[in-house]
Formats: structure tokens, sequence, C-alpha cells
């Protein structure tokens, strides 16, 4: 039906930005004042005092802000922005600091100065008295409660919340078997190479606001910029620039930084801009990952689960501006392609005075997965069962489809599978990675000392949530389409993927298509990026606007050519009579017959004037359910998310000496429905992983008992260079359409960081036969493990501190 | 209170600068990052800072040749020197250049952020090896961060590149290692 659907159409992006010609935040605004902050230094302390004497005389300095300078509603604490009823005491951080701090980074007072280094030099100047107050690090310290991080929110708690189907309770006693694990993941963060960015230009004579944002919600932005700073929406235009990486921080809005740029840009009169550097970036954005689990699960004896019970603490740093996003997600993809016959999650969401946790790529999925995956590790071993099938006999199957996990998704909208075909993608896995060969690779390593090991991790990405994404297709006279969708892109390579869509749905090459994205002026109704949606929601979007500006293209032509629309198509942006293609009037024309003209500016608009002949006199020229133009807007609204679905596998050798782990092979299978383009989704797939092994092996958030990040630094925090990722990543995939939108597809944008920490844990497992429990695994905790395994061999006994016991043969392997 | 450019009380010191071939001067004060004046002085924005402290690689320029991470360099130490940023390094027709044109071919970026500064780095790497293999390939980017690529396709690119600056040598296998890099006239 179509050329371009499927293809891997080279993108359009590329061509600028090779050529250094990309415009990101800092590469705009030459002429902006430039906004510093005073960040705390402490983890929790009260503010006693704040001296400018010294830091006014500054050099180039414009300005000082602090909150007693603020106007009430940017006062005011930002917005919680997904509220939820069992988000009880939900906190959120004032733009600057009003009293007290809650996080080393948390911002005191702006300085405005003529450039960045005068800024910097005046807010060295600044004195600020603080009072420490005990610091509340981690999830332990958040659960003892011994200290509170905000003395009003009892326990640290933030939130509890519980979701059940089944008795899940009386199905573990019933259970022929009960197994329970400890498990736990660190934090990570999604750490884009480009930090966040602001640039505001307020024009006092037309009293409008231009604000340019780092961000993957230009339409959210708008409307809370617009809110704190008592502005109308029409005042407000909100233009996302070229993006230098998103995965999930730069969907939190306002940031403090949003609103007092533009704020500062009003009372000066001059643009101010602020550009995050990479030591803020790492205490003053967001963070992710860190839980606890506790599982208990009761199964039979061929390993089916009959009950699954799991309690787990999620930290969510000092303040809840996402709400319950990442643990909620959590709580209800854990389950995967899985299909307890019983299901309790209950969670609390705890603060401590650490850096706030919004969605980070997965978005909490990682979590889940590491947890049911390490879970079903466990429970192969304890029935000593080859893994893959204790995983199949736990399957949803294809028949099952849509399935209902009897859950609510973080959408608010009832769990429901839409499609999947889980166990094609397992045959599909273990064909790649060899699974049923590995055993004498194993033992053939074995005998020459070396420690090889096999593991696979199976995943469920709720995508493409709503409520809904718009676009708006239009003609040129010049026969150029011109596409805009609200949401933003931060290097997916959305303008090729919705442009193939446009190009196909319309008959004309893909280079007349221009596709803006994040630009409110263009597109003013959208959501944003995040949750791998784009595809999914601004792909149909844009293809229902393409097939109303098809239509319409179509009825216009058909009066023209005296034919009926039906008899006519549109190639290569002509449209002609089916089966003669030479015999047609340009899209371009078209567009100027649409439109009935007083005035022509060129020969080709002089068709469409009042004199030209060829309109009934007797009718209005446009008649009135018609408008002029070929253009069209439509909306996607679905009902619920897509289920995207997958498997990676990988084979890892761990040293005997130095306990490093080196991945000798990664395969993904993976579902993401039809692809639109298999180079774009590679690449995301690729990306995915290489974040996956940094979570997995490399990345945690170091912080000290004081909350001081000890590894603030790109030298510190051991973000994947090439020489930390696989050599090859293997792919596969398999096209399972959705039902829930026209064009089939899922959305592929964090499919392959979900089970990487699964993964290897079960590929570590393996090789090493001790249960590994908690991730990130560096080579000293590695270490560590086998320490623990000598001076305690028992069979069974779990290695790792805190852990409950499991029953793990100790030297086993479950493969084949 | 003053306005952009106001530096009472700072020293400002001449820098004369080859850039992409043509000279350039710029006033700058003796702290000012080589990295920045590049960006906000030359107004030559592809140059991407990603870390400040040498780490990340987006930054890398070509001073006089070799590859370097501009943020790590004080702009009046490079007084009197050629570089080459990411603006200089298309063909002087305006075609891209190997490096950029693999990149386009491979799906090597995503977000573009810290391709500059691969791009800079693979076009000298290549000019030292001009067939590298995999190894090679993996060190030749071994100190470049990139969060959205995987580097699966920035490896892709290196080796592709590699082709291209041989295929536009066409049968002068001598011009081959040099052509795309320090001879901005290209091959005949």
């Amino acid at each position: 039906m179509s050329s371009l659907f499927g293809a891997r159409v080279q993108r359009v992006e590329d061509d600028r930005l090779v050529r250094g010609h990309g415009a990101y935040l800092d590469d705009l605004g030459p002429d902006a004042l430039a906004a510093a902050f005073v960040r705390s230094p402490h983890a929790h302390a009260r503010i006693t005092g704040i001296d400018l004497g010294r830091a006014l005389g500054a050099p180039g300095l414009a300005a000082i802000y602090t909150h007693g300078d603020l106007p009430p509603r940017l006062a005011e604490p930002l917005p919680l922005l997904i509220p939820h009823p069992a988000l009880t005491h939900g906190r959120t951080p004032y733009p600057l600091a009003r009293g007290e701090v809650n996080h080393v980074g948390e911002a005191v007072a702006m300085v405005v100065a003529a450039d960045r280094y005068l800024a910097e030099d005046a807010a060295d100047l600044i004195e600020v008295s603080y009072e420490p107050l005990p610091a509340v690090v981690g999830l332990d310290a958040a659960r003892a409660a011994v200290h509170l991080v905000h003395a009003d929110v009892p326990g640290n708690r933030a939130a509890n919340a519980v979701q059940e189907h089944g008795d899940t309770a009386a199905a573990i006693a019933a259970a022929p078997h009960v197994l329970e694990l400890d498990l736990q993941i660190e934090r990570s963060a999604s750490t884009p190479l480009e930090g966040r960015g602001v640039l505001a230009r307020w024009d006092e004579q037309s009293q409008r606001l231009v604000l340019w944002t780092s961000t993957q919600t230009s339409t959210g932005v708008r409307a809370a910029v617009a809110a704190k700073l008592g502005l109308d929406l029409t005042q407000v235009d909100v233009i996302t620039p070229d993006v230098g990486g998103g995965f999930g921080v730069k969907i939190v809005h306002p940031w403090p930084e949003e609103v007092l740029v533009p704020w500062a840009a009003r009372l000066l009169g001059r643009p101010v801009k602020f550009t995050e550097d990479r030591s803020e970036h790492f205490v003053a954005s967001a963070h992710e990952r860190a839980q606890q689990h506790h599982v208990t699960v009761g199964y039979d004896d061929e390993g089916r689960i009959l009950g699954l019970d799991v309690r787990f603490w999620h930290d969510n740093g000092a303040y809840v501006p996402y709400g319950l996003i990442v643990p909620i997600v959590t709580s209800t993809q854990l389950l995967g392609p899985y299909k307890p016959a019983a299901y309790r999650v209950e969670f609390d969401s705890l603060y401590t005075n650490t850096v706030l946790v919004t969605p980070y790529r997965g978005a909490g999925r990682p979590h889940g997965c590491f947890v049911m995956e390490r879970t079903m590790d466990a429970l192969a071993a304890a029935l000593d069962l080859d893994r893959t099938v204790v995983r199949e006999r736990n399957f949803i199957a294809p028949s099952e489809m849509p399935y209902d996990q009897g859950l609510i998704f973080q959408d608010g909208r009832p769990l429901i599978y839409d499609s999947g075909d889980y166990p094609a993608l397992l045959a599909k896995a273990r064909d790649l990675i060899g699974w049923d060969k590995f055993p004498p690779l194993k033992d053939a390593a074995a005998a020459e000392g070396r420690r090889i090991g096999i593991g696979l991790a199976c995943y469920v990405e709720g995508t493409g949530v709503g409520p809904y994404e718009g676009a708006h297709v239009m003609v040129e006279t010049s026969g150029r389409v011109k596409v805009a969708t609200g949401l933003t892109s931060q290097g997916q390579g959305h303008q090729t993927m919705l442009a193939q869509l446009v190009a196909d749905e319309l008959g004309v090459p893909i280079a007349d298509v221009e596709v803006v994205t994040g630009d409110t002026r263009r597109f003013g109704y959208a959501v944003g990026t995040f949750a791998s949606r784009t595809a999914v929601m601004s792909g149909s979007a844009v293809t229902l606007a393409a097939r109303k500006v098809k239509a319409k293209a179509l009825r216009v032509a058909a009066e023209a050519l005296e034919v009926s629309p039906a008899d006519l198509q549109i190639t290569r942006g002509m449209v002609h009579v089916k089966g003669d293609p030479d015999s047609g009037i340009s899209l371009g024309t078209v567009a100027v017959l649409s439109n009935p003209l007083r005035y022509a500016f060129d020969d080709a608009a002089a068709a469409a004037t009042q004199f030209a002949g060829g309109s009934d006199p007797s009718k209005p020229p446009v008649a009135p359910d018609d408008e002029p133009g070929v253009e069209g807007r439509a909306y996607f609204s679905p009902v619920r998310s897509t289920f995207a679905s997958g498997i990676h596998a990988a084979i890892v050798e761990t040293d005997p000496d130095t306990a490093e782990v080196a991945i000798l092979r990664y395969c993904v299978v993976h579902d993401c429905g039809p692809l639109i383009n298999p180079q774009i989704v590679e690449g995301q797939i690729h990306g995915g992983v290489a974040q996956g092994v940094g979570g997995a092996l490399y990345e945690r958030m170091a912080y000290d008992e004081d909350g001081q990040l000890i590894n603030a630094s790109f030298m510190d925090f051991l973000m994947p260079y090439v020489s930390e990722v696989p050599r090859e990543i293997e792919i596969d995939h398999l096209e399972t359409p959705s039902p829930l939108n026209p064009l089939g597809v899922k959305g592929a944008g964090e499919a392959g960081v979900i089970p990487g920490a699964a993964v290897l844990a079960a590929a570590i497992e393996d090789a090493e036969g001790i249960p590994i429990r908690s991730m990130p695994l560096s080579p000293s905790d590695l270490f560590e493990l086998r320490q623990a395994r000598e001076q305690h061999p028992r069979p069974g006994a779990d290695a790792r501190p805190g852990a409950a016991a499991a029953p793990f043969p100790a030297g086993s392997t479950n493969a084949g | 209170m003053n306005g952009a450019g106001g530096r009472q009380g700072e020293e400002l010191h001449e820098l004369r600068l080859t850039v992409n071939g043509a000279v350039r001067t710029a006033r700058v004060p003796a702290r000012r990052l080589l990295s920045d004046c590049i960006r906000h002085d030359l107004r030559l924005t592809g140059t991407h800072v990603g870390c400040e402290h040498g780490v990340c690689g987006a930054c890398t320029i070509l001073l006089d040749g070799a590859p370097v991470r501009s943020c790590l360099l004080l702009a009046v130490s490079a007084d009197g020197a050629a570089i080459t940023t990411v603006e200089g390094l298309a063909e002087p027709d305006g075609r891209l250049s190997p490096v950029q044109q693999a990149f386009v071919e491979c799906h090597g970026l995503q977000c573009g952020f810290c391709t500059s500064g691969f791009l800079t780095t693979i076009t000298a790497g290549l000019r030292d090896i001009p067939q590298p293999d995999d190894e090679q390939a993996r060190e030749m980017i071994g100190g470049n961060l990139c969060r959205c690529t995987g580097y699966q396709n920035i490896l892709a690119s290196v080796h592709r590149a590699a082709e291209i600056i041989r295929e536009r040598a066409g049968s002068r296998p001598d011009a081959a290692a040099g052509a795309a890099v320090e001879t901005p006239a290209g091959p005949a």
C-alpha cells in the first residue's frame, strides 16, 4: 500500500546536525543576560540568613533574587503535576528555597549578570548562613524515619498505595511452594549530554513572552509559565529548540529555572538565559531507579505462580512534582508477560534528602522487570527447571489477548494488554542466543578455567499512553507539505518518522514534507514526549490529519478536473486520474484553487482570483461547511495504552580474579508492532541497551551519609563509553499489531533499557552460581559476594546481607 | 548594573586564530575557555559543551590538526593557532565530509549533541589510521561519550567513513588518508 512505512529512510534531521548547524538552547540568545544559581551545599538545613552585601558590587551584575523577592504566585511551591489519591503528603519545591533546603543543589538565590562567568562570580560572593539538620539519605534511613525530611510528613511517607487482584494471601497460603526474595536496585539518572536550559525574551510593546526551553513538553511549560506569571496562554510562545537528549528528566516542568528566567527577563526588560552545567545537572535536576522490594511468591510443582505478593519502598527524593508515576509503573509493569493467579502489590513512596526522583527511560519498568525476572529465575532454580520453561508456563497466551491484569495503569485506565505473542518471542530469543547449545559451551569454558553464564529477561512495556496528541498538516501553494505536532523531540528522529507517514498518506516525496515539533506557535495542544508514545500518538494524529488533507485535495482537484474524487489518486505530488499519471494537477495548484482569492501574487495565484472563472456564481466561493486551504487538523486519543514486549538474552564472562564482567553476547527480540523505520527503532534499542548495561554494571549515585553526591561528574559517574557496551547487539523483531491505533504501532523508545539489569543479573548468577539480588553490580560487589560465599558455602544461603534465604543450588546451571 | 560585555576590572587580551581557514580575532579575559570563545565570541555554536571537565569529548576541535578538548584550554593559550571546528569539516563545495556522510548513512547520531566531538575526533583518527580494524575503531572513539546511540552505529560510521574516503580518493590510494582532513581542497 505504501512505500515509506517500514523503510530505512535516512534521517532528515541529520544534514543540519552533522554540519554543526543545530540550534540547541545555549546556541540561542547571544545577547541574553546569563543566570547562575546559588545552590545549597547541605542536604538538609534551615536558612538563617542571606547576605548579598559583597555581591551587590560585582561587575556586570544585573540582579539578585531570593525567595523574598518573588511575587505571590511565584512564591508558592511549584505544581504537583500528577496528583493521585494515594499521594497524601505531596510536597514540591519552591522556585527558590524558602527557609529550608532539602537536598544539595536546591536553588537558594538567582543571579543575573552580563555573562555566565560574571554571574558565577557574583553568586560566589553571596553568603548564605545555614543551620544544618539531620539528613535522611537512602531507603533504610527513610524507612527507619528516625529523622524526617519534611517535619509535617510522618514516617517520611509521601504515599502508600495498594493494588490487588484475587486473594493473594490465601493463594500463597495454599500454594505447594513459597519463596521469598529481597531485591534492590540503586539510583541512576537520565544524564543527557545536554543539560537543562531556558531562554526568555519579553516584548514590552506587545506584552508577549517567547520562551525557548530544552524540554520534553512545550505545552506543559507554556501552561505552567503562563499560570505562574499571570499571563494568558496567548501571551506565551514556548519553542523547543534542538534538544541534546532527554530520557525523561526533561519531562518535569516547570523547573524552577523555567519560571524564574522569564520572570526576570520581564522585570529586567532584557533576554535572560540559563544553561545548566554538568555539576548542576547531577544535583539540581532529577534521578531515578532506587527501590527495595520484598517478594513472596507461591507456586505449584510445575512452576506456575499461584500468588505473588510484592512489598516495595520507593525513594522519591526530596520532592514529588511528578507524583507517583514511577512506583505505579513499577507496581503494574512488574507483571510483564505473566499471569499470576493472584497478585498484590503495596508500596511506600518515601522522602529522602536527595535529588528528586522522576522518570528516567523505562520509568519504573527496569525495577519491576528486575524483580519479576529474578523471581522467575529463583523459582526455576528451586524446582530445578529450565528458566525458559518456567517462564513459558506463566505466559499469557496469544489467544487470551486482550488480557486484563485487573489493575489500574499509570494513565488511570485498566491495565489491559492489547496484543502480543510471548511464546513466539521466546522461541525467537532461544534461537537467537542459542539457548539450548549453551551448556556444552559453558562446560568447555569451565574446562579452560573460564566462567561464562547465560540469562534472559522478558518484559512488557505500556507505551503510547494518552490522553492525546494532535497534528496539523497543510499543503503550501508551492506543493510543499508542512506538518506540525505539539510534542517535542530529543533526537529520536521524529521529523523523519512522521514525514514518512505523511508522505505515504499524501503521495508526496518525503523531501517535500517538513515536520515541526514542540513549537506552540505551530500547534498549541499537546501532552509531551514520554512513555514511548510519539509513534503511537503523533504518528496516528499526523496520519489522520493527512487523510483529511488528502480527502480535501481530491475534492478540490475533482472539481477542477470535472471527475469524481473516487477516480483520483496522488502520486509524487500530482493529483491525477487513476491509471493516468500524466494528466493531472499538482498539489500546489490544488492548494491555490482551494483558496478563492481577490488578489493575485503570482501567475499560479491568478487562477484562483475572482475573474478567472470556474466558480459557480450562484454559490458562495467558500461553501458554508468548507474552509479555504488544503489543510487538516486531527487528534488521536486512544482508549488506553498499547503494550510492546520483548526478551533480552545475554552471555557474560566473569573474571575469576578481578570479578569484572564482560558481555560476550547481547540479543534483543523486540515487538513494538509494525516498524515505521527499522533503522530508527534499532537505534533506539542500541541506545537503550547501553543505558541498561550502564545501570546494571556501572552507574550509581554515590551519596554519602551527609547527603553529598560524591560522584557528581562524568569522571566519577561511570556512564558507558564504547568500551563498556556489547560489541554487537543482535536484534530480531516480531511485529504484532495493536488494535488500538490506525497504524498498529506500539512505541519503541524505552524497550532497550528495561531488562538490562535483569538479564545481566541472570547471566552473572549463572556464571557464578551466586544469587544476585541487587544491581548495579560492580566488580567489588561481585568480589564481596564471592567472599561471602566462601565464608558461608551453604547451598541455599543468600549471600547478600539483608537478603532473605532463597533456595539456589550453588554452582547449578539452569540452562538446558 | 551593566549590560552584556560589561567587565569592569577584567583585562582583555587580543586573540588571533585561524578558524576553519579564516583569520578571526577576539578580545577575551584570560580565564575564558576556548570552548566558550569559539561558541560565544566567534559564534560557532556547532562545538558543544557536555561536561566542562574534559571527560565527554563533545567539545573536541582540531588544534593545529590534533584533536583537543576545547573546554580544557584557555582561549588565550590558543593564540596564533589554526583550529578546525565541526563547521569546517564539510568539503569546500558544501558536500558533507566523509565522516559526516558516514554518520548520516549509518544513523550514527540521534540527538546530535555529542556528534561534533565524534566527527572531529574520527576525522583526525582516520588521518592517522586510514583503514582501522574494529579494535582500532573502538579505540578511536573510546574517549567520547554518547548517551543516545549505544555506539554501535558510530562504530559503523567509522568504518563507512574510511570507505568513503577511499571511494572519493578514487584510484589515488596515496591520497586516501589525508583527503578528507588536512587538505580542504579535497580530492580532485
